[in-house]
């Protein structure tokens, strides 16, 4: 029966083109601008550890003197003063724990023929590479011995491995940075969280427009202590509700500038750890080190969210491009309406001769769906070109954006879904057509 | 016209006219708040700086290997000598921050020194004697800094400082409502009085309320070239790509190894063009999306106007035979059309007004100006009358002798 439901179909699409073409551009317009905003949002809002972000954990204290330091944020700042965060770190509370602090280091290798680099580099501590799934193509993450032991080791990315050593095993290699020689241990496969989760914090200074929470890893990974110790002086700070006595020399100033992450396995242990952190504050108050009490703990996700990391113009494009479909599937709705009525003659000789209601419905939908099919196809077509266009501005987070099988399958989905929902009150109508009528005007 | 008679045909018509109606009034809400959108997204990218940009170019350099700080205080100087004797050059100067740029210092301000007093976030300036005649300020009232005035920065930040401060008009207002702020004193690092007002000059970055954007203070401070970018105000606009190239060259071949790199020169105009380049691609997105709309909208009146004059082949045919002339006929579908738009962009309006309080509720966006209402109705009638204007035409064209023939 759909087989020559859809002969008709054919058969009614081709008899005018011009009202078939319409319909069909109205939902592939439609189609191609929600998906174009839907794939970005897919791709920006998507959960950087899938499987393993339930259990990352962000605390938060509060250092600060008195609240004025917030700004306009409600709660302790995004970052901790060094001393919280070691203390924090130190005690091993969690299953898991690193600290991360971002810094920009002067690189230069003897083994390679390339000048001076101003690279970024990322001081953490052993965890944070098991922590986050981090892969290694060479060698290995550097152990808590060597944080301890403020081991001159380092771990690179893929992409400065490709540019200093041709991509070649470089385990064991010499990398200078700034003024200290640092071992090789671990060269990583290309690695690229979106967004990069773990040091988010910095860019909402400037709304959102700061840092890029879409930017590649650092090239350059060091314990967390090495890396204080051997780029001295070129530390910069969240904020500050002091002035640190030396520039670029955060440790036990009044800044903050560190992050925190930890992990924990179960609902239990992150409640243990909240515990844990509320005594750690008090503490600190009764020894005349904090004055404030407040702490937040939040999981991956529930940070990303409150760090407002995905663009408000990507959400608002997106709002944009659904009422533009909505706008799309009134005008198709329209169309199929005029269209079916239309041939009101035709759908009166059917029932006369025995069609149901049903069967007339039927034929009707199967209308709709061929033209939501075919729009759906233009839509994809279009959402490349969408794609493209994205990909030519220049956003962060545009060398990313790309369509993959699930937003391929969720555009033809979407086609078909609108044109049936489109198609549903027009062939509703045109199943209710009384054939008494419809035969005497023939 | 025959209002009655278009309003009951209309009535047998429910569903489509329902149809169009909505499409009329959510295409009027979506274009009525797009180009709401527009015009803040414009409004912002054209926000004043204070700044002559047109003029100027800077250079960032970084130090490669440590000297000692009395060095690179003498090789800021001797670089800044080296910029000035360029050709074309008309100053040079150095900023700790540049407009546009990446870094963003600020203080905590306040009008007491208690430590208890309310304080806010004010972005700040540290410039050599000539950052005010390279940058193009103007004075609004007192006087710029003397050359004996000028400190270095641990001098600025040590105890006990008394440096003096220049404070743009808008944080004058600020601080002193109504009067002069010249002489007065404010807390940001120690005491610092204020010895002259500056007409205009903005935040690096947009940071905190929009008020706060034009909040700056500029400070007498020598900076040594490893915390600051050079600045070089030019003679002619045309010339700075030229002027920055030269002052690359110049940079290099002087002093000690240093990170000279074209990446870190650039112009003001370029660092703004990159600032800004989201909002530009929004508002042309918007634009995209308004124009697209229309003519989605227009499309389906031509869908359905069309189906209409098809199924009243007939009536037509029959008005025509009685006496109705092709004027008659056009003005009835133009008439039609009229009034479902007038529904549409009525129930559009109402909904404009609603998605701007949503829109409002999420970000960061003010109420919608009266004045988009009717310039939303106007274009929507404009496109709707333009959309009926072919189908209507065939229907005037169809002959009284069609009464004739049974179908």
């Amino acid at each position: 029966m759909f087989g020559y439901y859809f002969n008709l179909a054919m058969l009614s699409l081709k008899r005018n083109k011009v009202l078939t073409a319409l319909m069909v551009l109205a939902i592939a317009v439609g189609i191609g601008a929600s998906m174009t905003t839907l794939t970005v949002m897919h791709i920006l809002s998507g959960d950087p550890l899938p499987g393993r972000s339930t259990h990352l954990y962000y605390p938060q204290v509060d250092p600060t003197p008195d609240n004025s330091y917030y700004g306009h944020h409600k709660y302790p700042l995004p970052m901790m003063d060094d001393r919280s965060a070691v203390d924090l770190w130190s005690a091993h509370r969690a299953d898991r724990q690193a600290l991360v602090v971002d810094s920009a280091v002067k690189v230069r290798s003897p083994d390679s023929s390339l000048p001076l680099m101003m690279l970024g580099m990322t001081s953490t501590t052993a965890d944070f590479f098991p922590m986050f799934g981090v892969p290694f193509e060479y060698g290995s993450a550097w152990t808590p011995a060597d944080d301890a032991g403020h081991a001159r080791v380092a771990v690179i990315s893929s992409n400065l491995n490709a540019r200093l050593f041709g991509g070649k095993d470089s385990v064991g290699k010499t990398l200078r940075l700034k003024d200290s020689d640092v071992r090789i241990v671990g060269v990583l496969k290309p690695w690229r969280p979106i967004p990069r989760f773990y040091s988010v914090a910095g860019g909402i200074g400037a709304n959102g427009q700061g840092a890029d929470p879409y930017a590649k890893p650092e090239d350059v990974f060091t314990p967390y202590f090495t890396g204080l110790e051997i780029n001295d002086g070129n530390f910069q700070q969240y904020t500050c509700w002091g002035n640190p006595p030396v520039p670029g020399h955060l440790e036990n100033s009044p800044c903050v500038w560190v992050s925190l992450w930890v992990e924990l396995g179960s609902a239990a242990k992150a409640s243990a750890y909240r515990d844990f952190m509320a005594n750690y504050v008090q503490q600190q108050k009764a020894l005349g080190r904090f004055q404030q009490t407040d702490t937040r703990m939040l999981d991956l996700m529930g940070w990303l969210d409150a760090e407002h990391v995905i663009p408000s113009d990507a959400q608002l494009q997106m709002w944009l491009a659904f009422a533009f479909l909505a706008i799309c599937l009134f005008n198709t709705v329209g169309l199929l309406l005029a269209k079916f009525l239309r041939r009101g003659g035709e759908i009166g000789v059917r029932r006369a001769l025995g069609a149901s209601h049903r069967a007339v419905f039927a034929q009707c939908l199967t209308e709709a769906g061929l033209i939501g099919f075919i729009g759906g196809v233009g839509g994809w077509l279009l959402t490349l070109v969408g794609l493209w266009l994205v990909r030519r501005q220049q956003t962060p987070y545009s060398d990313l954006v790309h369509m993959d099988t699930a937003m391929f399958t969720m555009t033809i989905g979407l086609a078909i879904a609108v044109s049936l929902l489109a198609g549903t009150l027009p062939a509703l109508r045109a199943s209710r057509i009384a054939p008494a009528l419809q035969l005497k005007t023939l | 016209m025959h209002f009655r008679h278009i309003l009951s045909a209309l009535g047998r018509h429910r569903i489509a006219v329902c149809l169009l109606v909505l499409e009329i009034a959510f295409s009027c809400a979506v274009v009525c708040n797009a180009l709401f959108l527009i015009g803040t997204r414009l409004e912002r990218m054209q926000r004043p700086t204070g700044v002559d940009e047109r003029h100027i170019g800077q250079v960032h350099v970084r130090s490669v290997s440590a000297t000692s700080p009395e060095a690179i205080m003498a090789q800021t100087r001797t670089d800044l000598a080296a910029l000035r004797a360029l050709p074309n050059v008309v100053n040079a100067s150095i900023v700790n921050q540049t407009l546009f740029g990446h870094s963003f210092s600020a203080s905590g301000v306040s009008l007491s020194d208690a430590p208890q007093a309310p304080t806010i976030h004010v972005t700040q300036y540290f410039g050599n004697a000539q950052l005010p005649d390279t940058l193009g300020l103007k004075l609004a009232g007192g006087r710029w800094f003397k050359l004996d005035e000028f400190v270095s920065d641990e001098q600025l930040e040590g105890e006990g400082a008394t440096v003096p401060v220049i404070i743009t008009r808008a944080l004058a207002e600020h601080f002193f409502p109504g009067r002069s702020a010249v002489g007065k004193v404010i807390y940001a690092f120690g005491t610092n009085r204020i010895v002259g007002v500056v007409d205009r000059l903005v935040q690096p970055r947009d940071y905190g309320t929009a008020e706060s954007y034009e909040y700056a203070m500029l400070f007498p401070v020598d900076l040594p070239y490893a915390q600051g970018t050079y600045l070089l105000r030019v003679k002619e606009s045309e010339q700075r790509g030229e002027v920055i190239r030269s002052a690359l060259h110049a940079l290099k071949t002087d002093g000690p190894l240093r990170l000279v790199s074209p990446k870190d020169a650039t112009t003001l105009e370029a660092a703004r063009a990159k600032y800004y380049r989201n909002d530009r691609a929004m508002a042309w997105m918007l634009v995209g999306v308004c124009l697209l709309l229309l003519i989605v909208t227009a499309v389906g009146i031509v869908g359905l106007t069309s189906f209409w004059v098809a199924q009243r082949r007939r009536q037509i045919g029959i008005r025509r035979a009685i006496g109705a002339t092709r004027g008659d006929i056009l003005r009835y579908f133009q008439t039609e059309n009229f009034l479902i738009a007038t529904f549409g962009i009525a129930l559009g309006m109402a909904l404009a007004y609603g998605l701007n309080l949503l829109l409002m509720l999420h970000y960061e966006l003010g109420h919608l100006p009266a004045w988009y209402f009717p310039v939303g109705a106007v274009t929507l009638w404009a496109i709707s009358q333009i959309a009926v204007l072919g189908p209507a035409l065939r229907a005037s064209n169809v002959p009284p002798v069609v009464a004739t023939r049974s179908v």
